[in-house]
């Protein structure tokens, strides 16, 4: 019993010099397993009378009990060690660049086509498309544009043949939904269209949007609100928008519309033309088997590119079809 | 339509400055396109007059001259060859700043003195003539400015007109639109008419009168057409981008800004008997103003004599019965010349002419006989002359008639959504010259001027009303028909839900030309020949597209010969080829994928994209749009023969996917492996509604086998014969290992394969699946004649 104290005192260090939990393991076992020094005291308990028995089993018991708490403690303190060695062996550097695909991009004319049919959906237009290769009928005459027009040699038309075209406009699609449907319409036509002019600021082949409202009671005040709510949702802007007369063989009255883009170098506002627009044209609505006495109509139409150069300040019309990876990359 | 803010403003004069001037014509719709001043910057210049002139003592080409300022007189010395003495010219005294902030200085020129500039039209900024001094009139008056004397405080407005506004091809009519907008006076000038003083009349026919309903024409004798065109008359030609010619030029291109009408002059010494106005007959021939030989076609309308054609009726003279300072009798021409005969004639022959340009839109039918008043009054004022009586010839049937046009109030309400009180109604069309004919109750009977032929049905009199009223002044309301909200199939995908898909998976959209290189187009497709434009833009945009693919190569060229090798691109849009009478245009999507499979760095290493990374993406596409795709063993002309598929839905061909073929791609100078692949978008947007099946509690089964087949035979095979053997409980079958070796064998590889089987309702024993395993590897043997691999 003597040297009970000292067994104590002895566990207690090794376990302090333990430095990994096997080595912790071996102590555990040299002092409190079933042969260990300290539960092997117990035996000594039956050459003590049994008065002193009590008070001497206490104290193995209070042996047994330092050594173990301390035991844990060092294990605790051992696992953590090595869960923080293993952590530190496992440190990344996390600031090189992630694994896997790129992300690609749509094209700035698609994002603005997206954009725009965006807006007319959610006001109730249907997207419609039509064929690019059109009929002479459908391209010109239904659009009340006859053969000898003046108006056609501001087209610039591809042909194939004299009654098969390239459709000059998104306007003939207009006409096909309304031979095929009937009464009220509210349509956009987006696609590409083609003139023959290739320049600066010309290429042979753009996009428009086409737009038709044709209900029983709509005038152009109803126009006006189109056109300037989609230009300020658009331009996602409060600006200034004006409607010009202008001409378009296929709407009366007719009208260009600007928006304002700067100022002048007076001050006054600088004005750009972004779409054309106009109540439908009895004859168009003649052609299409509509009574232009029961039903109004109005009309829209905008150039794609034009929107994404003046939204994205692109300053080269060209760069659209030249598919310039290190540009088409900047509208991702 | 160019011309001089001072010419118009002698017809009418609101008070409102020149940049308010063409807002305001802009906003009625006749658009300024530009504007500029008509003389160059300049001070200290006036009118002087040549006192003398005598030689310079050491330069042949100099002259000394004294020269008038008015009040004293100064050395100048002058080397233009038409210094003379009596000469009254642009004197630019010392102190004076010229265009360009060029300062007159004393100075000596070849030791002689000389103190100011006598100036030549360029020197004063008013056209590149520098062939000598500017004359001005013997009656200019010295010492005055000359910035004053010419009212050079004037701009060039330059109108872009929309071709129905033919009226505003004249300061006359420009003049009505500003008096309309301003509520301001127009003051027009007084046209005479001009007495006969001899019986000579030019012998006319009309046998065209559907093309010609109407022809003036009188002869003016004995005219000298060496007299110079007055100066004020030159300058406003001048400011209205016309340049003078002679006398006779100068007037009738004078009569036509002024009024719109278009006029001719011919030499009547060269008209063989009398004019007759005509369509040309097959073969003939004329030589033209510009010096132009054309062969006439059937549909030219021409005037004519009674041997030849003298003119193409509207569009331009002949060279012949032209006019020259030598001609001494005239016969001057006006006429309506109908816009549906005349359209298209002039670009027929690669002109453009003034007379053609107002003639095809319509010139006002009723001009022509004031216009002849007006010219020739204004050339005997210059060339002098003995006129005679005006010949007119017309046909009432062919010329176009008055027309009567009804707006009703309510309809004006109705398009524009603004009740306009009547009166102002009535001042704005009555101020635009359209007659109130009658007043309805409900509206107005509206007479059409002749100078309006734009105007034919109730819309253009309410975009008359709508435009003068101010498009700006009109409401700005709702529509408030009701927004039928349309259906939409859930089974079918937006084709903004298939490039999103591209886009996720590391694709650029791109757009390429419809219109494609016939030689890209042959090696691409070479079983379909493009169909081709009749008038391409240039030659390598001469063929429709039948595949995305030609435009996509291009592109993939373009941008390799830019340092970019890592390309991954799709498009969308129209194929088109010709199927017997009729063209088939087809959406299609389209991709091309050449270099690494993943961006490089340091974690993705730098492997080359294959045929297999290019098909999981559209395997991955096919199940977001929830259809099944066979790829089957295939040959496409453009694609390598061993690393092809054609796409089957169902059976049908949906597309292809493969490698370009190498020697395509030798063609094209591509580099690296190129993968490609084209779709049917309509064969596969469509795909289903999801349909909900129990998810079964019991365990699955898994049984892998590795086999030795020929590698002639397909995995496609494989999984078939698999399938049709593992029972309906098969869950999934799947390719773990593909490997060739030299131990397999030549001609064979060896494929491993897991399948995996579960009963929805119960437990599978290990019986069945034993023999259902053991099913199919007897099958695979049979069938395949594949070996089990040990």
């Amino acid at each position: 019993m003597e040297n009970l104290e000292q067994l104590v005192q002895d566990g207690l260090s090794a376990v302090e010099s333990a430095d990994s939990l096997q080595a912790l393991d071996h102590i555990r076992v040299e002092y409190l397993g079933k042969k260990g020094v300290i539960t092997q005291q117990a035996k000594t308990l039956g050459k003590l009378s049994p008065e002193e028995r009590p008070a001497a089993g206490q104290k193995i018991n209070e042996a047994k009990g330092q050594v173990e708490e301390a035991i844990n403690a060092r294990r605790a303190g051992l696992e953590k060690a090595a869960i923080e060695a293993k952590l530190a062996s496992e440190s990344i550097d996390v600031t090189l660049p992630g694994r896997g695909q790129d992300l690609g991009g749509l094209h700035p004319v698609t994002r603005t086509l997206q954009r725009v049919e965006e807006f007319f959906s959610r006001a109730g237009y249907t997207v419609e498309q039509g064929p690019e290769i059109e009929d002479d009928y459908h391209n010109f005459e239904a659009l009340n544009i006859p053969g000898h027009h003046p108006a056609r040699a501001m087209h610039d038309t591809f042909y194939f043949n004299p009654g098969t075209v390239l459709r000059t406009h998104t306007s003939p699609v207009q006409i096909r939904t309304m031979e095929a449907g009937k009464p009220p319409f509210r349509m956009i036509c987006p696609g590409r269209v083609y003139r023959c002019d290739s320049d600066m600021t010309h290429t042979p082949m753009f996009h428009q949007v086409e737009g038709l409202l044709v209900e029983k009671n709509v005038s152009f005040a109803d126009l006006k609100s189109t056109v300037e709510e989609f230009l300020r949702v658009f331009f996602e802007r409060d600006l200034q928008v004006r409607f010009r007369p202008s001409y378009f063989p296929f709407t009366e009255p007719s009208a260009e519309v600007d928006i304002e883009w700067g100022r002048e170098a007076d001050g006054s506002i600088k004005w750009l033309e972004v779409m054309g627009c106009g109540m439908v044209h009895p004859k168009v609505f003649e052609h299409c088997g509509i009574d232009s006495e029961e039903y109004r109509g109005f009309a829209f139409g905008l150039g794609v590119e034009r929107l994404a150069m003046l939204r994205y300040g692109v300053n080269d019309l060209r760069m659209f079809f030249d598919n310039d990876l290190r540009f088409l990359r900047q509208f991702r | 339509m160019k011309f001089s803010e001072q010419w118009l403003r002698e017809w009418v004069n609101p008070e409102i400055g020149t940049q308010e001037l063409m807002d305001q014509i802009t906003m009625a719709g006749l658009e300024v396109d530009g504007f500029e001043p008509v003389a160059g910057e300049f001070t200290g210049i006036i009118v002087g007059e040549v006192k003398s002139v005598e030689a310079h003592p050491d330069a042949d080409k100099l002259r000394v001259c004294q020269v008038s300022d008015g009040s004293s007189v100064v050395q100048v010395v002058c080397g233009a060859p038409n210094v003379r003495e009596g000469l009254r010219v642009p004197f630019a005294v010392v102190g004076a700043v010229l265009p360009g902030n060029f300062k007159i200085k004393k100075a000596k020129l070849r030791g002689q003195p000389s103190e100011g500039m006598l100036c030549s039209e360029s020197e004063l900024g008013l056209s590149d003539n520098h062939d000598g001094l500017m004359e001005l009139p013997a009656d200019a008056p010295v010492g005055q400015e000359v910035a004053e004397y010419l009212k050079l405080k004037d701009v060039t407005i330059d109108v872009d007109l929309t071709p129905n506004r033919s009226d505003c091809l004249s300061i006359k009519g420009i003049a009505r639109e500003v008096g309309v907008l301003n509520s301001a006076q127009v003051e027009a000038p007084a046209i005479e008419t001009v007495g006969a003083v001899h019986s000579e009349v030019p012998d006319i026919r009309i046998e065209a009168p559907a093309g010609c309903p109407r022809y003036l024409g009188r002869v003016l004798r004995n005219v000298n057409l060496q007299a110079e065109t007055p100066l004020w008359m030159k300058e406003k030609l001048r400011r209205s981008g016309i340049r003078s010619i002679d006398a006779a030029v100068d007037v009738t291109n004078y009569v036509m800004l002024e009024l719109g009408q278009p006029m001719h002059a011919f030499d009547r010494d060269e008209i063989s008997g009398g004019i007759v106005v005509r369509m040309a007959r097959a073969g003939e021939k004329l030589v033209l103003l510009d010096g132009q030989d054309v062969e006439l076609t059937e549909q030219t309308l021409i005037i004519a004599d009674h041997d030849k054609p003298i003119a193409i009726a509207g569009v331009m003279g002949g060279e012949h019965s032209g006019v020259s300072d030598k001609t001494r009798d005239l016969v001057l021409e006006a006429a309506y010349f109908d816009p549906i005969i005349l359209a298209g004639k002039a670009r027929h022959y690669g002109l453009h002419t003034d007379a053609s340009h107002r003639f095809e839109r319509g010139v006002d039918y009723e001009l022509a006989r004031d216009a002849m008043e007006r010219a020739t009054r204004l050339l005997m004022d210059i060339v002098g002359g003995e006129p005679g009586e005006i010949v007119e010839v017309a046909s009432k049937d062919d010329l176009p008639s008055a027309k009567l046009v009804t707006l009703r109030a309510q309809r004006l309400t109705d398009v524009l959504g603004l009740a306009i009180d009547r009166t102002t109604v009535e001042e704005i069309l009555t101020r635009l010259g359209l007659h109130v004919e009658k007043l309805l109750k409900n509206g107005w009977e509206i007479l059409v001027p002749s100078f309006r032929p734009d105007i034919s049905i109730e819309e253009d009199l309410i975009e008359e009303v709508g435009r003068i009223y101010g498009y700006n002044n009109l409401p700005v309301t709702e529509p408030n028909g009701s927004l039928g909200l349309r259906p939409r199939e859930e089974a079918t995908r937006p084709v903004s839900a298939i490039r999103s898909f591209f886009v996720d998976n590391g694709y650029q959209e791109a757009v390429t030309y419809s219109f494609v290189d016939p030689k890209v187009q042959k090696l691409v497709d070479p079983e379909n020949e493009g169909i081709a434009l009749a008038n391409p833009i240039s030659s390598d945009l001469a063929v429709m597209r039948t595949s995305l693919w030609s435009g996509l190569l291009k592109t993939v060229a373009y941008n390799q010969n830019r340092q970019q090798s890592r390309i991954r691109l799709f498009e969308t849009g129209l194929r088109f080829k010709q199927d017997g009478e009729r063209i088939d245009q087809q959406p299609m999507l389209a991709g091309v994928v050449v270099g690494g499979q993943y961006p490089e760095n340091w974690a993705n290493g730098r492997r080359s994209a294959d045929f297999f990374d290019v098909k999981g993406d559209l395997e991955s596409l096919f199940r977001v749009l929830g259809i099944e795709i066979q790829f089957v063993g295939s040959q496409h002309p453009a694609l390598h023969p061993g690393q092809t598929a054609e796409l089957l839905r169902d059976g049908e061909h949906v597309g292809w996917l493969g490698t370009l073929h190498p020697q395509v791609q030798k063609n094209l100078e591509l580099n690296g492996t190129i993968l490609m692949f084209e779709l049917f978008l309509n064969s596969i947007v469509t795909g289903y509604v999801p349909n909900f099946k129990e998810i079964s509690k019991f365990p699955e089964v898994r049984r892998d086998l590795a086999i030795i087949i020929g590698i002639d035979v397909a995995f496609a095979d494989v999984e078939r014969v698999a399938r049709k053997h593992a029972g309906e409980q098969l869950t999934a079958l799947r390719a773990f290992d593909v490997y060739e070796g030299e131990s397999l064998g030549e001609g064979n590889r060896s494929l491993a394969l897991s399948l995996f089987w579960q009963h929805p309702e119960r437990t599978l024993n290990e019986d069945e699946v034993h023999s259902l395993f053991n099913g199919v590897i007897d099958a695979l043997k049979e069938e395949l004649g594949a070996t089990l691999r040990s």
